[in-house]
């Protein structure tokens, strides 16, 4: 059955082998790029072109049936007025979000982890792995269901009038968490799985009380990767459109409400190129995030092997 | 405090019967109870916090949706109005097709991609991964700002150039390539990684040799042994793409098409309060009980892998 004789005598067909196996592999090579082009081209087409469109937007006026010209404005513009209120406004809620769910993600990581039941473990990460990646339309109607003006909760217990609001900072920090508190779990998990038990008893035969063992030992350690949870939780809370436009509509100032907004024509006709401005700072930002976020995560896979 | 963690410490290092009888030996560890009352009682605190902040906002929607209204009472209308209510059907129809085609697209895109980054040099592979990776740093409504200037600047200079067919064509309300095109892009880094975790677990290059030793050609291998091998992790990319195109709002409400979580919106603001609400709440346990059942027998199959 097989084409190859195992009997043949090695040493003549030698040199012809390794002539055979370097063409092969020279060929495996091409193969390997001709395989790998159909994807390069497809992202160089679906997103390298409109990614430069929106770049080259950014920079230019845009008028039917005139010719465009180089400006500075739209970035200007992008970062004065209501424009930055909106910008800093994405940047406050996605840190406070952001940083409210890496101190929750961690406590109930922690406290996953340190517990004796395999299967609340295993419920937990299952969970987690499915609500990380959810987010938009359907959590904004649970929470508007539950704790909007109308929501059950809201209306049973007279909420409204103790002052509560859902469709504020607030409301939207609370709803964000939903889904940053899951993705903070998955991503320290590891790193709290890796911090050996011996570390910790290594202290305390020290006389480290267990406060002085989290300042001293386990928070050092985890610290990449703590910085490095709340960095990628900021880029997905700052990234986040769909939850906040079918919650609040455009009540409360995020980036991405107004880049929308923008979109739509509602602002003024010639803003569509300032809606592009306002993408390219969302993307530098973005940028921003990623340069810190793989070095971190490169630091924190460094302890724990 | 600290002389009774102390001694629970030392009782855990002297008597190996105090080792936790539950923990995995898997991961090379045994874990032990050195916790005492006090953080056992945070803990339980944590994990019931934990419990009704993402429980509440389910069972607060599903109360929503049979009983808002303090005249009629409890009812089950706002499910049996699921079937009649208007619209609901045509965009989950436009949805299901964009996710199939979507699916489809990855695929064809990404399993030839991940078998020769497996087999080729790691040039290769920090390129592709690169590639994969670039999506991430454009925000989708930036994504979407882009396409959209793109599509105005075509509709206002491409009308007398053969272009413009084709500039119709992707933009075809009943099938909007434009669409499926962002989605691939938006699925590209999270089904990447999933393939490749795939495909990293095999052997490639031994089972590629065994099959041609017994006489498969190059193609016949890939096609009849390694992607055999690939299928959990295809159904995984599969489905958290299936997930992700039901879910999607930010490209397509923005370029004006009406797919599944676009209507429930629009639903919502026409007053279809809780029918639209019943219909989210549906469709949010059905993608979670796909997903969980996917994470539990993907679990199971690599647990039962691992002795092997």
């Amino acid at each position: 059955m097989s084409t190859i004789d195992p009997t043949a005598p090695v040493g003549a067909a030698g040199s012809d082998r390794s002539r055979r196996r370097l063409r092969s592999s020279l060929r495996q090579a091409a193969a390997g790029r001709l395989a790998v082009l159909p994807l390069l081209l497809f992202v160089a087409v679906a997103f390298g072109v409109p990614a430069l469109a929106m770049a080259y937007g950014a920079f230019t006026t845009y008028a039917p049936g005139q010719p465009s010209h180089y400006t500075g404005g739209n970035l200007t513009t992008s970062l004065s007025g209501g424009y930055l209120t909106a910008l800093l406004g994405s940047i406050k809620l996605s840190a406070t979000a952001a940083g409210i769910a890496t101190v929750a993600g961690l406590l109930l990581a922690q406290a996953v982890v340190t517990s004796r039941f395999e299967a609340l473990r295993h419920a937990v990460l299952s969970a987690s792995g499915v609500l990380a990646n959810f987010g938009g339309v359907p959590l904004a109607f649970a929470f508007v269901a539950t704790l909007g003006n109308n929501g059950v909760i809201t209306t049973r217990l007279g909420l409204t009038s103790a002052g509560w609001d859902l469709y504020s900072f607030w409301g939207l920090v609370l709803v964000y968490c939903y889904f940053l508190i899951p993705l903070m779990v998955l991503s320290v998990i590891p790193a709290l799985d890796g911090l050996r038990r011996q570390w910790r008893e290594a202290a305390q035969n020290n006389g480290a009380n267990s406060v002085q063992y989290w300042r001293y030992v386990a928070l050092p350690v985890l610290t990449p990767s703590l910085l490095g949870g709340f960095v990628l939780l900021f880029g997905s809370a700052f990234a986040a459109y769909a939850t906040a436009a079918a919650m609040v509509g455009s009540s409360i100032p995020l980036i991405t409400l107004q880049i929308a907004e923008a979109l739509n024509g509602n602002v003024s006709a010639d803003a569509s190129n300032i809606a592009l401005a306002m993408s390219l700072d969302m993307v530098v930002i973005s940028i921003l995030v990623m340069a810190l976020y793989l070095p971190l995560q490169r630091r924190s896979a460094r302890w724990l092997v | 405090m600290a002389g009774v963690s102390n001694a629970g410490v030392s009782s855990a290092l002297y008597d190996p019967t105090v080792t936790d009888p539950t923990a995995t030996a898997g991961n090379g560890r045994t874990r032990k109870r050195t916790e005492r009352s006090r953080p056992r009682l945070g803990r339980t605190a944590i994990l019931v916090i934990s419990a009704l902040y993402f429980i509440g906002p389910l069972v607060g929607s599903f109360w929503f949706t049979v009983d808002s209204d303090p005249v009629t009472g409890f009812t089950w209308s706002a499910y049996s109005q699921i079937f009649s209510v208007s619209g609901l059907w045509p965009s989950l129809q436009l949805s299901l097709l964009l996710a199939v085609a979507t699916i489809a697209l990855v695929f064809l895109l990404l399993i030839p991609t991940v078998i020769a980054v497996r087999l080729g040099s790691p040039r290769l592979r920090s390129v592709v991964e690169f590639t994969c990776m670039l999506p991430l740093v454009v925000p989708s409504i930036a994504l979407t700002a882009g396409i959209n200037i793109l599509l105005r600047w075509g509709s206002d200079n491409l009308q007398p150039t053969p272009f413009w067919d084709t500039l119709v064509a992707i933009q075809n309300s009943s099938f909007p390539v434009v669409l499926l095109l962002a989605y691939v892009v938006m699925a590209l880094p999270l089904a990447f990684r999933t393939l490749d975790a795939g495909m990293r677990a095999l052997d490639v290059r031994t089972l590629l040799e065994a099959a041609q030793n017994n006489g498969a050609s190059r193609t016949r291998a890939i096609f009849f042994v390694v992607l055999p091998n690939l299928r959990g992790a295809m159904l995984n990319a599969g489905m958290l793409t299936l997930a992700l195109v039901l879910g999607e709002f930010t490209v397509s409400s923005i370029l004006g098409y009406t797919p599944f979580a676009v209507w429930i919106v629009n639903g919502n603001a026409a007053g279809d309060g809780t029918v639209t609400t019943a219909v989210s709440l549906v469709s949010m346990v059905l993608t979670w009980a796909l997903l969980l059942v996917l994470s539990l027998t993907g679990g199971r199959r690599s647990a039962a892998a691992k002795p092997a």
